[in-house]
């Protein structure tokens, strides 16, 4: 008996000692990412080692899944009691998040340094109702990307300006013979689609929701499907777009097999790697086409921001580690995947360096983000404003039949 | 009274099993029957009492028809082409050759593949830009355009079941291999003296041995079939145009993407009512094939 007892209390000590080599991390930070677009998984985990060699008493866990789990994800760890400290979150969840109390509201946590420092367009990211729930971290929208020597061969001096100019251009390239698809999107049944059609919502001047009931189904919301499945059906956009993500759309285009493409940031320094993509060099980016009489330029708000769970035991150190990921310092160094959330670095040479076309169209695009629905039953909406533009693409529907449709199973 | 002690004792030792089995299976059950009456939200409100309304909703909405309608012919199709490839397969590996041990060690591979694997791997296969499937079929001149294989409503689907038989079938294999084995060697050899040709010896000397077996890997695939969730998410996650969306993807959307708990879990209980429904079918069918023999 007694001998059992000193070795248990033996053992006790021993287990206590191989604790005490860590015993100052005593925070551990379970952080939900995503695993495409904008910053890497490698940058991501670079960026957090920066954060953890400045805190040592905190641990940060990071986890990655794909953008289209995202939602999902968080929402079911909320459901089954957290799990989760920080979440990158996209810019149509703040609505849901936060009637649903996903995300704490940061609003007071937020100096007057960030306040004036950051873009004010950004902040639409965060923002539900008059609160911030975040803050931005990925500042985003698409553009069009455009080949330039395939331009060049077909006799086209200049990147369109208007939506029309796209068709006629990708005509022009089409007769020529030079490419049969020349158009790649990312239209398949997924958010990326919506991303792609409210890019055109925006440019013809549509509205999703008035009055709390859909407004799509007529007007620009209607005129943006209508140019979705006239491009389909006259066969300058790529047949395949409508099972493309945005990676299928880059990787046509890092071919040499699309002269035009709506794509966010990330695909610019990535086509124009030598070591990604056959097209290096050649790759032109403008912000996306207008509509005469309508809009000079067109942009979806794609950016993403990260909030704490209001599950989290630890907002202080959650509330640290996000100040740290969107600080300058740190958007500044890996502003070739992402461009920086900050007024100033769009000045400064370090971060425009090798890519001042990309910033350039940056400049207007950003400008221009148009939002896309901030209603609690968003994921509803966009379910089913998938699935219309799905069936007119295919042809089983009329656009606007698809759109009343969509209107009816919206939810609103 | 041994038989009572006996039986107590049997009881005493399945206890701590059916402790875990309640709290696993019995109550998350029993909370999703109550939470099916309610319009409770996944986060946030516990939601109120609404009586049958879910269940009216979900079952009188096109959605849910549609679902039902794709989820049968994916089942359908599927179990039968696995039934068929898996006794093929099975009937090949029981003859004697060589290299049959590593043939048989290969065909348990995309069996034991987990499903999100496999089902990556096939959308690589599927590729409309660079897949090998639109490579392979423009060479032997069979397509001579490459073809949008999850991008179009009929096709997409039919390129699901090819992907789930390929990865299920195995199983169906292995089950009628096992079979197989039992038969007796007199049985066949007297069966070949007496002149009986290929199909008659199937027919009445091997079948008999194949059926019990067969009927219990037909259970288990067609409710693992109709239950399918994980391929189609990875693959076409219900697209295109919903062509490929079953009812168990219904269920996730409605219980996780758009969070509504309550018809979430009337959903769900009406699939796991149609599952035990074809389940007792079968085992009737098993009942009686039992007797049979």
């Amino acid at each position: 008996m007694l001998k059992s007892t000193r070795n248990a209390l033996l053992g006790a000590a021993l287990v206590g000692l191989s604790f005490s080599g860590q015993a100052y991390a005593e925070t551990t930070l379970n952080a939900l990412f995503m695993a495409q677009a904008a910053y890497s998984e490698a940058d991501v985990r670079a960026m957090t080692e920066a954060f953890t060699k400045a805190n040592p008493d905190v641990k940060v866990n990071l986890e990655f899944v794909p953008y289209e789990g995202l939602h999902d994800k968080t929402v079911l760890a909320q459901g089954s009691g957290g799990g989760y400290d920080v979440v990158l979150f996209d810019v149509i969840w703040p609505a849901e998040y936060a009637t649903n109390k996903v995300l704490v509201d940061v609003t007071d946590r937020i100096t007057d340094e960030m306040k004036s420092g950051v873009l004010p367009g950004a902040w639409t990211t965060v923002e539900y109702d008059g609160k911030r729930y975040g803050m931005p971290w990925i500042l985003d929208t698409k553009y069009l990307f455009y080949n330039k020597e395939i331009l060049e061969k077909a006799g086209i001096t200049a990147p369109p300006k208007t939506w029309d100019e796209l068709a006629e251009q990708a005509k022009t390239i089409k007769d020529k013979g030079l490419l049969a698809t020349p158009i790649a999107w990312s239209w398949s049944q997924a958010e990326a689609a919506i991303c792609d059609y409210t890019t055109l919502v925006s440019a013809y001047g549509g509205k999703f929701i008035e009055g709390g009931k859909p407004a799509f189904t007529a007007g620009g919301g209607l005129d943006a499907l209508n140019y979705m499945v006239s491009s389909y059906t006259s066969g300058i956009t790529n047949p395949n777009s409508k099972e493309f993500l945005e990676e299928d759309v880059r990787k046509v285009f890092q071919n040499g097999e699309a002269a035009f493409a709506l794509n966010w940031t990330y695909m610019y320094n990535l086509a124009n790697d030598p070591k990604e993509s056959k097209v290096a060099g050649k790759v032109g980016v403008v912000p996306a086409p207008g509509v005469a009489g309508k809009s000079e330029v067109s942009a979806v708000n794609g950016s993403m921001g990260l909030g704490i769970t209001s599950t989290s035991q630890h907002p202080e150190e959650a509330w640290k580690y996000i100040v740290h990921m969107t600080s300058q310092p740190t958007q500044n160094a890996y502003a070739k995947l992402s461009l920086p959330i900050w007024a100033s670095s769009y000045e400064d040479p370090n971060v425009t360096k090798g890519q001042e076309e990309m910033i350039a169209a940056a400049k207007l695009g950003l400008a221009a983000m148009y939002p896309r629905p901030t209603t609690p039953k968003y994921q509803e909406l966009s379910t089913a404003l998938q699935q219309a533009i799905q069936e007119a693409l295919l042809g089983q529907t009329s656009a606007e039949d698809a759109l009343k449709t969509a209107a009816e199973n919206s939810g609103l | 009274m041994p038989g009572t002690w006996i039986t107590t004792r049997a009881w005493l030792l399945m206890l701590p099993l059916l402790v875990v089995m309640i709290a696993v299976i019995g109550w998350p059950l029993v909370d999703t029957v109550r939470l099916s009456f309610t319009d409770a939200k996944l986060v946030g409100t516990a939601g109120g009492f609404v009586g049958l309304d879910n269940y009216a909703k979900m079952l009188g909405g096109s959605n849910f028809q549609r679902a039902l309608i794709t989820t049968t012919w994916f089942a359908v199709v599927s179990v039968a082409a696995e039934m068929v490839l898996g006794v093929l397969a099975a009937l090949l590996l029981n003859q004697k050759f060589r290299g049959r041990t590593a043939l048989r060690a290969l065909m348990i591979l995309p069996w034991a593949l987990p499903t999100v694997v496999n089902a990556t791997l096939w959308r690589l296969i599927y590729n409309p830009e660079y897949g090998a499937l639109n490579a392979a079929l423009t060479q032997l001149g069979i397509i001579d355009s490459y073809r949008s294989w999850l991008g179009e409503p009929g096709l997409a689907l039919a390129a699901l079941i090819v992907a789930d038989c390929w990865k299920n079938f195995p199983l169906v294999a292995l089950i009628a291999l096992a079979a197989l084995q039992a038969v007796p060697r007199d049985i066949t050899a007297a069966a070949l003296v007496d002149g009986a040709g290929p199909f008659n010896r199937f027919r009445y000397v091997i079948m008999p041995y194949l059926a019990g077996p067969l009927l219990v890997a037909l259970v288990l695939r067609t409710i693992e079939a109709f239950k399918v969730f994980d391929i189609i998410w990875v693959m076409t996650r219900g697209g295109p145009a919903n062509s490929t969306r079953t009812l168990s993807i219904l269920v996730y959307q409605e219980a996780f993407s758009f969070q509504r708990a309550g018809s979430g879990a009337s959903l769900a209980l009406i699939v796991t009512l149609l599952v035990t429904i074809l389940a007792v079918a079968y085992a009737a069918l098993l009942r009686k094939a039992a007797g049979a023999q």
